[in-house]
C-alpha cells in the first residue's frame, strides 16, 4: 500500500532530532508538525518572521498580525520570537535552520529541484523556496512518486524551471524513502507491500538498490 | 524637527509619476493600509513598486493595480490576484520576481550602504540569468544589487514623534528593512505617542530612518487565510 499524505508526513517526522530548528513548506510538509516523535522538541521557523510557531488559533485567539509563510493564521509557543525578513533569511542562508522540508514538482538524480513554475500556467513566484534550497544543509522533499498522469517525478534531469541545483538530500514519497547520491537515487526504504520492482517502474532517474530494502516503519 | 504629519494625505506630499516606492507587509499582514488607500485616490502613475506581494483584488496594493498606477512590480510572490494576472499577461504590467530572502537583503543593503553582495539563492536557475557569479568556499553565488526607493512606506504597531517604531508579531516582515531604504520613509502606526513614552530598549526601527509619521485610522487588517484549530 502506498503511503497517504499523513503517512508521508509521519515518516518525515522520524528525520527530526531534539532541538532542531525546522522550516516546513506548504502542503504535506505542514503536516509534519503533527508527527513530531514523542520525547523530541523542535522549534518551527516561519520565513515571514517567527520562531516558535504553534498550532492554528481558535476563534477567540485569532490575530490578523500573526500568520505563517502560507498566510494562515497561527499561534506562538512559549519561547517564540518575531523578527524582520532579513533576519529570517539570515537564519536560513546562514545555516542556522537544521532541516528544511518542502514539496516539489520534480527532483533530479543530482539533487536538482523544480518546485515553483510551470511554463504556460500562471506564474506566482518563488517566495522563499530558492533561498531555502540554496542554503539549508539538510533538505527533505515530500512528494508523490508520480504525477497525476502517472509519470515519474524522480528524473535524470528536471524538465521544469529549477528552484535550485544539487541541493536535495532525501526524498520521501508515497512509495519510498530515497537518498540522493553521486550515482543516483539510492533506495533506502519502501512503503509496506510495495515491491522494489514497482518503485523501479515509477522512477525515471537512476535507482540504486543494494541488498534487502526494508519496509517503512510507521 | 517635526516628523509628525496629520494623515496619509499629508504624508504622500511629493510623490510623483515614475517614482520607485517600497511598501512593507507580507501578504496583507503589516501593510500600510492608510497610505495605499490614499495613494489609490490620486492620479500618480507609472510607479515601480517593491513589495513582497501585491495585495488582493480589492485590498492593499491591489487597489493601485485596479487604477493602473503600477508600471513595474518587484516581488517574490504574486498569486491571489486576478487583476494582477490579467495585467501581467497583457503586458501592461512588468514583473520582476526575486527570491524572498534576496529581496529582503537587497532592501537591507540599500538602506545599509552596501551596493551589491553575493548569495547562493537562484544560482543555476532563471534568476541567475545575466548575473555575475562567483565561487566562495566551493559553492556558487550570484551577485545581487541593492534596492533603494524614492519613498518607503511602512506600517508599525506603535511609534513615537521621534520616528521610533515597534512592530507586532509577524507584521514586522519587510517593514523594518524598507524603513532604512527610502530617501523619504513614511511610517503609519496604530498608536502614535510623544517621544519618551516608548521604552528605548524595545525599539525595532530607530527614528533616524523615518522622516514622516502619522497615526492611521480604521485599520481593517484583513485576513487572507483564516485557519482555526478544530
Amino acid at each position: 500500500m502506498a503511503l497517504d499524505k499523513n503517512q508521508i508526513a509521519k515518516r518525515i517526522g522520524q528525520e527530526l532530532r531534539d532541538g532542531y530548528y525546522v522550516n516546513l513548506g506548504i502542503g504535506i510538509p505542514t503536516l509534519v508538525a503533527n508527527y513530531v516523535p514523542e520525547g523530541i522538541k523542535v522549534i518551527l521557523q516561519s520565513e515571514n518572521g517567527m520562531l516558535g510557531m504553534g498550532p492554528f488559533p481558535t476563534k477567540e485567539t485569532v490575530e490578523a498580525d500573526l500568520i505563517n509563510a502560507g498566510k494562515q493564521t497561527i499561534t506562538y509557543l512559549p519561547g517564540a520570537s518575531f523578527f524582520d525578513s532579513a533576519t529570517s533569511f539570515a537564519m536560513i542562508r546562514g545555516g542556522h535552520v537544521d532541516i528544511t522540508i518542502l514539496g516539489a514538482f520534480e527532483v533530479s538524480e543530482k539533487g536538482d529541484i523544480a518546485s515553483w513554475k510551470v511554463p504556460g500556467r500562471l506564474i506566482k513566484g518563488m517566495g522563499g523556496a530558492m533561498d531555502l534550497v540554496a542554503s539549508a544543509e539538510h533538505i527533505v522533499v515530500a512528494m508523490q512518486h508520480t504525477n497525476k498522469d502517472g509519470q515519474s517525478k524522480l528524473l535524470k534531469e528536471c524538465t521544469l524551471p529549477l528552484t535550485g541545483v544539487k541541493c536535495v538530500k532525501k526524498i520521501v514519497t508515497d512509495l519510498a524513502v530515497l537518498e540522493v547520491t553521486d550515482k543516483g537515487f539510492k533506495l533506502l526504504e519502501r512503503a509496506p507491500g510495495v515491491t522494489v520492482e514497482q518503485i523501479k517502474a515509477a522512477t525515471a532517474g537512476t535507482l540504486i538498490v543494494e541488498g534487502d530494502i526494508p519496509e517503512i516503519a510507521l | 524637527m517635526n516628523k509628525t504629519v496629520n494623515n496619509a494625505r499629508e504624508a504622500i506630499q511629493g510623490m510623483k509619476d515614475g517614482m520607485t516606492m517600497m511598501f512593507g507587509g507580507f501578504g496583507l499582514c503589516g501593510i500600510p493600509e492608510n497610505t495605499i488607500l490614499e495613494l489609490s485616490k490620486t492620479d500618480i502613475k507609472d510607479l515601480t513598486i517593491i513589495s513582497n506581494n501585491c495585495g488582493v483584488d480589492d485590498f492593499g496594493l491591489g487597489l493601485m493595480l485596479q487604477r493602473k498606477q503600477i508600471r513595474k512590480m518587484i516581488s517574490s510572490y504574486v498569486g491571489e490576484n486576478a487583476e494582477f494576472e490579467r495585467q501581467m499577461l497583457s503586458g501592461e504590467l512588468q514583473v520582476e520576481l526575486v527570491p524572498q530572502g534576496t529581496l529582503a537583503e537587497r532592501i537591507r543593503a540599500g538602506g545599509a550602504g552596501i551596493p551589491a553582495f553575493y548569495v547562493p539563492a537562484g544560482y543555476g536557475t532563471e534568476v541567475g540569468i545575466g548575473k555575475e557569479s562567483r565561487e566562495f568556499n566551493g559553492k556558487m553565488h550570484l551577485l545581487e544589487h541593492a534596492f533603494k526607493a524614492d519613498y518607503a512606506v511602512v506600517k508599525a504597531w506603535k511609534g513615537d514623534t521621534a520616528g521610533n517604531l515597534i512592530y507586532r508579531y509577524t507584521a514586522n516582515n519587510f517593514n523594518n528593512m524598507m524603513a532604512m531604504a527610502g530617501k523619504i520613509t513614511i511610517a503609519e502606526v496604530e498608536e502614535l505617542v510623544p517621544a519618551g513614552e516608548l521604552d528605548p530598549n524595545f525599539i525595532h526601527t530607530p527614528g533616524i530612518f523615518v522622516q514622516r509619521i502619522f497615526q492611521g485610522v480604521n485599520y481593517e487588517k484583513r485576513i487572507e487565510q483564516l485557519t482555526l484549530s478544530k
